[in-house]
Formats: structure tokens, sequence, C-alpha cells
């Protein structure tokens, strides 16, 4: 097994059958994880037991859940469980960015009417809940995108600057409407002109303030975004 | 006769100092600075004025004499009547007036406010600080002399500015700021970004 992590990195994960387990009347079922490098381990804590028990039907890469609410179904790797066992063999980009992509709690930096619609977003009639994304934190330290819903004065700047610091990596940056993004209607002595004069944006979604639909696109953008992140090579080069 | 002007009449009595006031809705008077605190506190304790609505500054602008006036609504709770008082400062380049915090503690937000804008000293006040723009913030941006587009300041806080190099700037303002009489001006023919997204200050219009 060792052989094949020479390339690029690996994750390999056996588990045991749901069948089975059930067969023989056990609680649990029996799984093996092996981990190759000590920083991939570290993501593999509390939240990523999730991504374990889909392992338990192996059906087909990045599908092999058929029920989960995926925003698009990777066909790229697919596994037979009859030719090959109870492994799986990815690619760790491919996991790592499976994970944080469907899980990113949001830091709801709500400063005006924006905020509004995100509470809208978050609420039973648009639900970012589909989206993974239902966790609001109000601790930095907890989430891992913040939505900046609102106008930013420079008075408010530097405290938003050191919310995103306190924020733990990997970190994305939401510009939720016309005032996070340029300022919008405010050309003033008192708003900053667009958030990414102090923070790095990854989505900036119009609209004053944007329809709550927009919101989620611009989620789902950033997951796809996400998605395409070489997380495995910077996290051993961190 | 209304209270408000029975308390207008009684405090020119009481006060030569206090002069009429040109208004169009309440009974108005000028009051110089160094009456101010006696005629306010006439009007809470003799004419039951016992509300402060607002204390607002005036920039005349550059030229006039004298440049700053203060302005207070007081209101009646028993007769639910409005008087204006306004009181010009002497000093153009330090504009001063005595504060009110001793008659209405309510008073102290409202000259925070007018020293944040104006840069109006309230002297006696508990707590003069500014309260909208930070600390440190070097002008007051309603003076006349001010532009609406700011001034390149730094920012407070000296580690964001280190970390993410900019600062306040003067906003970009592409034409405007757009102000219409109702008919005359369409807004949405009138905002550049409406017509033309590609071009900013720094890279001008292209000729169509």
């Amino acid at each position: 097994m060792g052989g094949r992590l020479s390339g690029c990195p690996t994750i390999e994960v056996s588990v045991g059958r749901k069948g089975r387990a059930k067969a023989k009347g056990r609680g649990r079922v029996k799984r093996n994880l092996r981990v190759p490098f000590s920083s991939i381990r570290t993501l593999f804590a509390e939240r990523d037991k999730t991504f374990l028990r889909g392992l338990t039907r192996p059906v087909r890469w990045g599908g092999f859940c058929p029920n989960s609410t995926m925003v698009s179904a990777n066909t790229e790797l697919t596994y037979n469980s009859k030719i090959e066992g109870d492994v799986i063999v990815s690619r760790a980009d491919s996991v790592i960015n499976w994970i944080r992509s469907n899980s990113m709690w949001p830091m709801p930096m709500g400063l005006a009417c924006c905020a509004i619609e995100l509470m809208a977003t978050a609420a039973s009639r648009f639900d970012i809940a589909r989206f993974g994304a239902e966790v609001m934190r109000f601790s930095p330290k907890q989430s891992d995108v913040m939505i900046v819903a609102g106008t930013v004065t420079y008075k408010m700047s530097s405290a938003l600057r050191r919310i995103y610091d306190q924020m733990s990596e990997p970190k994305w940056v939401i510009a939720m409407g016309a005032c996070a993004s340029t300022g919008g209607m405010y050309r003033s002595y008192a708003v900053l002109q667009g958030v990414d004069r102090i923070v790095p944006v990854d989505v900036y979604v119009s609209g004053c303030p944007p329809r709550p639909e927009a919101l989620l696109d611009a989620l789902i953008k950033l997951q796809e975004k996400v998605k395409r992140e070489p997380s495995a090579s910077k996290l051993l080069s961190a | 006769m209304p209270a408000g002007l029975d308390a207008v009449t009684a405090l020119k009595g009481k006060w030569a100092s206090v002069t009429d006031r040109a208004s169009l809705d309440h009974p108005a008077i000028n009051v110089p600075a160094p009456d101010l605190l006696a005629v306010l506190g006439s009007l809470k304790q003799d004419h039951r004025f016992d509300m402060l609505v607002d204390i607002s500054g005036v920039d005349w602008a550059d030229r006039s004499k004298p440049r700053f006036t203060v302005v207070y609504h007081v209101f009646s709770t028993a007769t639910h009547e409005y008087v204006r008082v306004a009181a010009d400062c002497a000093d153009d380049a330090a504009p001063e007036v005595p504060s009110a915090t001793g008659l209405w503690p309510g008073a102290d937000w409202h000259e925070r406010e007018a020293f944040d804008m104006f840069g109006i000293r309230f002297t006696g006040h508990p707590d003069l600080r500014r309260i909208l723009m930070w600390d440190g913030y070097p002008h007051f941006p309603l003076r006349k002399d001010f532009p609406l587009a700011g001034i390149e300041t730094v920012l407070p806080d000296a580690e964001v500015v280190a970390e993410t190099k900019t600062g306040a700037i003067a906003a970009p303002m592409m034409g405007g700021p757009f102000v219409a009489a109702p008919g005359q001006l369409n807004m949405s023919e009138a905002e550049p970004r409406a017509k033309d997204e590609s071009w900013t200050e720094r890279r001008p219009k292209p000729d169509v």
C-alpha cells in the first residue's frame, strides 16, 4: 500500500460493509483508516466523522452517497467494491475539498440591510443548510467563510480585518451586495470603498441588497472554487 | 396667546440680549453664547419646555461672520409646542458654546455629534469625544470646506494599516454627486455606472 504514496498524496480508507455488520449484529461498523500524513490526519477530526459514515456505502466516488445533497457529482473516479474490495483510493485534494466545500460555516458579518437578506437565506424558505452552511458562527475561530453583508465604514473596517485575522485557515470571504463590494452608493468620507481593500474577497455578489438566491449562488460558486484548490500540497508545504 | 410666544416675550423682557429670529414655523430666538444656559434653564424651569429634542450645528461657510451657529429645539410636554433657540459662536477658528448637559443629560450625545461633525466645542461637557468618526480623525466632515468624498486619512488601527497598507481615501465621485430637482434629471441616466461599467477615474471613459 505504501508504494502508492510515491506520487501524489493519497488517502486509503478501508471499511466494513454495512450489511455484514448488521448481519453479525454489531453496533458499529469496523473501519480501518490509514492516513499517511500527519497533517492530513488532523482533517479527520470531529465533523469529518460524517464523511467516514458516508463511506459505508461504497458505490461511486463523489456520488457514493446517492441521497446526499452534493452540488455536482464527480464521475471521474468510479469504484466497484466487488472488484476492488473495501478500499477506496482517491486523490487527497478531492477528499479534502469535498469535506471543506460541503461544510462551510459562515461568519455572519452583518453590517446593514444585506444582513436581513442573509438571515432570510438562513431561514426556512431559502434554507442555506441545503449547502452545508447553516451553522452561523459568531466566533471567528469556528468559522470558514466570512459573509460581509452590508456597508463597511472606515470605523468598522479595522474590526472587520481583526475578525478576519482571527479566523483560522482555511478561510474565504464573500462580499455581499454593492456596499461590501465597492462602497455602493456611499461615495463618502465615512465608507470603505470596497471590502477588498482590507481583506481578500473570493466571491462578489451584486445587488442592493441581493436576493437570497444570489447569496446561495455565491456560496455554490465558492464551493466550486474550493473544489479546485490544491489543498493537499498547501497543507504539506505549510 | 400660545405658550411658545409667551415664553419668547418673557425671555426677551428678562434678557436684553435675546432677539427674535426669523422662523417659518415655531417661535425662535437668538441668544448670545454667554446667556445661553440661563435662557435654556429658564425655558425649562419657568416655561415648562422640559424636553430637549435636538442640538445641531450650522456652518454658514468660510466668509460668513459668525461662521458657526448651534441650534436647539426644546419641546413642552405640557403644551405640546416647540421653541427654537440659536446661539452664534463668537470665535470662528475655535467655535465654542456652553454645554447643556447640566440641564438635560440627553444633550450629551447630541453635543458629541455636533463636535464630531463641526468641531464646535461644548465647554463643561463631561466627555467630549468624537461619536461617529474614530478618535484621532483629523477633520470635521460636515464643515463646508470639507469635500463630500473625504480626505485621505490614516486608519485608526496601526496594525491593520501595516497589514493592509490601506487608509481612508477620497471616494471616487465618478462625476457625481448627482443632485437633481424633480423632473430635471433621470437618475438612471445620470449615474455613470448605469451606462457603462468599464470606466473609472483612473481609466477614463473612451469616446464613443
